[in-house]
């Protein structure tokens, strides 16, 4: 495959990046990433991502987990084996609900907290061992970096990118 | 500065008039009920052809149950005996219609007065946090607060007239309560009489009315000073001090009125978990008021600073409240049900029997619909979701405050008719009016809070708040 070129402009404030930002999506060159050592609130925005859809699939582990709680209970304590333990009423799953409520509570966060995470993960590409996808280690402690692919305008966005007050402009290979 | 509109006004005055009418009319006709009425009220709950009249069996089985063990104990002829019961069952039956009238009104006074505290009690929160976004509607929460001094007074009225024995509602107030000669003597209420006595009920009564009242004149005044006071915050901290002092006393009072006015009614039933119970409906009840006001003064273009941002919180907190209350609900329920001790089983029996219908419902109201409808980020800063779920929060938590009052005074014999909705009539329209005026008699914005441009200028992070520029905040 072709080895294409991408501009990485640093920043060292992440008002000065957003702007940045802002100005780069203002003259319609794509922003490919944008690496910070923090997150910068509004900069989703400024780049025009689309919402995260994390919180819907939270909400349907967790009816998944409450779906887990109901039918283990009404498996185990009323179908299976219905025994008289204290005087609880165990003839139908109804008259012994509130003594389940608690592990149906708590399936139900962990059903909707724990997939949620994985599902982060998975997403995110995070794991144990993954190489890091990291351009420059300073990214991680106090600069912020701006990744711009160039399509045979390396002089316009150099100048853009200049004027919104990088500290360091550079056009490497990426492979 | 909010001018209180005409038609406004006339609509809450129409709404009090209504309220005095209906519960008038309700309080001559109780007047008016003889044994001869609670008679066929029996009857008819034993033909049980009646809507709402299945949970009455129950009654009646048990009475004739008692009938049957005293029978065999007793060195009566039968028949006298069971004329005995039948007399002593009828009157009681009696009583707790006669009570209606006063349930009536006093579940709506209890629940307006309540809500009104609670709103005060934020406001004090407000204050003490020092929240930056709330700010804008500060206003708003001290005009409802201007709802206590009437609801007060009319509570210590209330509270004097049952003290005079000129009601029913608490069960420990009969004659001969207390008196080991009485055929009334009650021993289990008497080894409390330490704390139920009529004396010491009406002075804490009418020392919680006070200081609620004393702390809220204080930060209504002191507040307005605040605008103009500009003598570098010392106003600010000083009401910052009066905040602090309040929620201190509040969260005391708080838990003993409810002992007082609500566990008051069930004197032989008792909870650890009540006070936190009971303010927890409270709670919601007043951010549910909160954001209905706020919507409709922004709605008026009388708070400009109020964004979807300050009504995505409002709806937050009411939220949030609504599974604190489920929370609470479903611990002091679980508890008493899993154990099932019989002296603290029976209250829950007789709301189970008795109450069904609305038991349930509420649960689902105040639990099941807040929580689905209000979970989405999105539909939280809209006005309009806002109101249906607040509309039913608010009818769910009226029901709530019905089944906490109405089982310990009028028993089977409730109903939801005359005297229960010209109680609500009343009291909204009183809230409403007393609002709308103290609204329209200060500046609508704090000017001298320290925190006000913060509060202009909240944004939470997923809502667009609808004219603001992307140069407002990043």
């Amino acid at each position: 495959m072709e080895a294409s070129k991408v501009i990485h402009a640093f920043y060292t404030d992440d008002e000065v990046l957003l702007d940045a930002v802002k100005t780069v999506k203002a003259a319609h060159h794509h922003v490919e990433e944008v690496f910070c050592p923090f997150p910068v609130h509004g900069l989703d925005k400024a780049m025009g991502l689309a919402p995260t859809r994390l919180a819907i699939t939270a909400f349907m582990y967790g009816i998944t987990g409450l779906a887990v709680a109901i039918w283990l209970t009404n498996y185990i304590m009323i179908e299976d084996w219905p025994q008289d333990i204290g005087g609880k009423p165990s003839f139908s799953w109804m008259e012994n609900m509130p003594a389940f409520v608690p592990i149906m509570f708590e399936l139900t966060v962990f059903f909707a907290a724990h997939l949620m995470v994985i599902t982060f993960y998975m997403r995110s590409r995070i794991w144990p061992f993954k190489d890091a996808e990291n351009p420059d280690p300073r990214t991680t402690d106090d600069h912020f970096l701006m990744e711009i692919p160039v399509n045979n305008n390396e002089e316009e966005l150099t100048f853009l990118l200049a004027n919104t007050g990088a500290v360091e402009i550079n056009i490497v290979d990426k492979h | 500065m909010y001018q209180f509109s005409g038609k406004l006004k006339t609509f809450s005055i129409a709404l009090i008039i209504l309220g005095v009418i209906g519960t008038a009319f309700s309080f001559y006709s109780g007047s008016k009920l003889t044994l001869t009425d609670a008679k066929h009220a029996i009857e008819a709950s034993n033909n049980d052809g009646h809507g709402g009249s299945h949970d009455d069996s129950h009654e009646t089985k048990n009475h004739h149950q008692t009938e049957s063990t005293h029978q065999n104990s007793t060195t009566h002829s039968a028949d006298a005996h069971e004329l005995d019961t039948h007399a002593a069952h009828e009157e009681h039956v009696l009583h707790q219609m006669q009570n209606r009238p006063w349930s009536a009104f006093y579940v709506a006074l209890f629940f307006s007065l309540g809500l009104t505290l609670l709103v005060l009690a934020f406001y004090a929160i407000q204050r003490v946090a020092q929240v930056g976004w709330s700010v804008v509607i500060l206003r708003v929460m001290e005009a409802i607060t201007a709802n206590l001094l009437p609801v007060s007074i009319i509570m210590a009225l209330v509270i004097i007239a049952s003290v005079m024995h000129l009601n029913h509602l608490f069960p420990w107030m009969k004659e001969g309560t207390f008196d080991p000669t009485s055929p009334n003597y009650d021993a289990i209420v008497d080894g409390k009489s330490w704390w139920i006595n009529a004396t010491g009920f009406l002075i804490r009564s009418l020392v919680y009315l006070l200081l609620w009242n004393v702390y809220r004149f204080y930060i209504r005044k002191n507040s307005i000073k605040e605008d103009t006071a500009n003598d570098g915050n010392k106003t600010y901290k000083k009401n910052y001090n009066a905040s602090v002092i309040f929620l201190f006393v509040f969260m005391i009072t708080e838990t003993m009125m409810s002992w007082d006015w609500i566990m008051g009614l069930d004197p032989h039933w008792f909870s650890t978990l009540f006070g936190w119970y009971v303010l927890s409906t409270l709670l919601v009840t007043a951010l549910t008021v909160i954001a209905f006001f706020t919507i409709y003064f922004k709605g008026k273009g009388v708070l400009p600073n109020v964004n979807e941002s300050h009504i995505h919180d409002l709806a937050k907190f009411m939220f949030g409240f609504s599974v604190f209350w489920s929370y609470l609900w479903f611990s002091q329920f679980m508890l008493i049900w899993y154990a099932d001790i019989p002296e603290e089983t029976t209250y829950f029996v007789a709301r189970f029997t008795d109450y069904k219908t609305p038991f349930l419902a509420m649960i689902v109201m105040n639990f099941v619909f807040p929580v689905l409808l209000l979970i989405n980020s999105d539909f939280k800063s809209k006005p309009w979701f806002v109101f249906i779920g607040g509309f039913v929060i608010l009818a769910g938590h009226y029901i709530d405050v019905f089944i906490m009052i109405m089982p310990g005074t009028v028993g089977a014999q409730w109903a939801f008719g005359i005297p229960e909705l010209s109680a609500i009539f009343f009291f909204i329209g009183l809230l409403i009016y007393t609002t709308l005026h103290a609204f329209s008699k200060a500046n609508p914005i704090p000017e001298g809070n320290p925190f006000l441009e913060e509060s202009k200028h909240f944004q939470y992070f997923n809502v667009e708040n609808t004219g603001e520029g992307s140069t407002d905040h990043h």
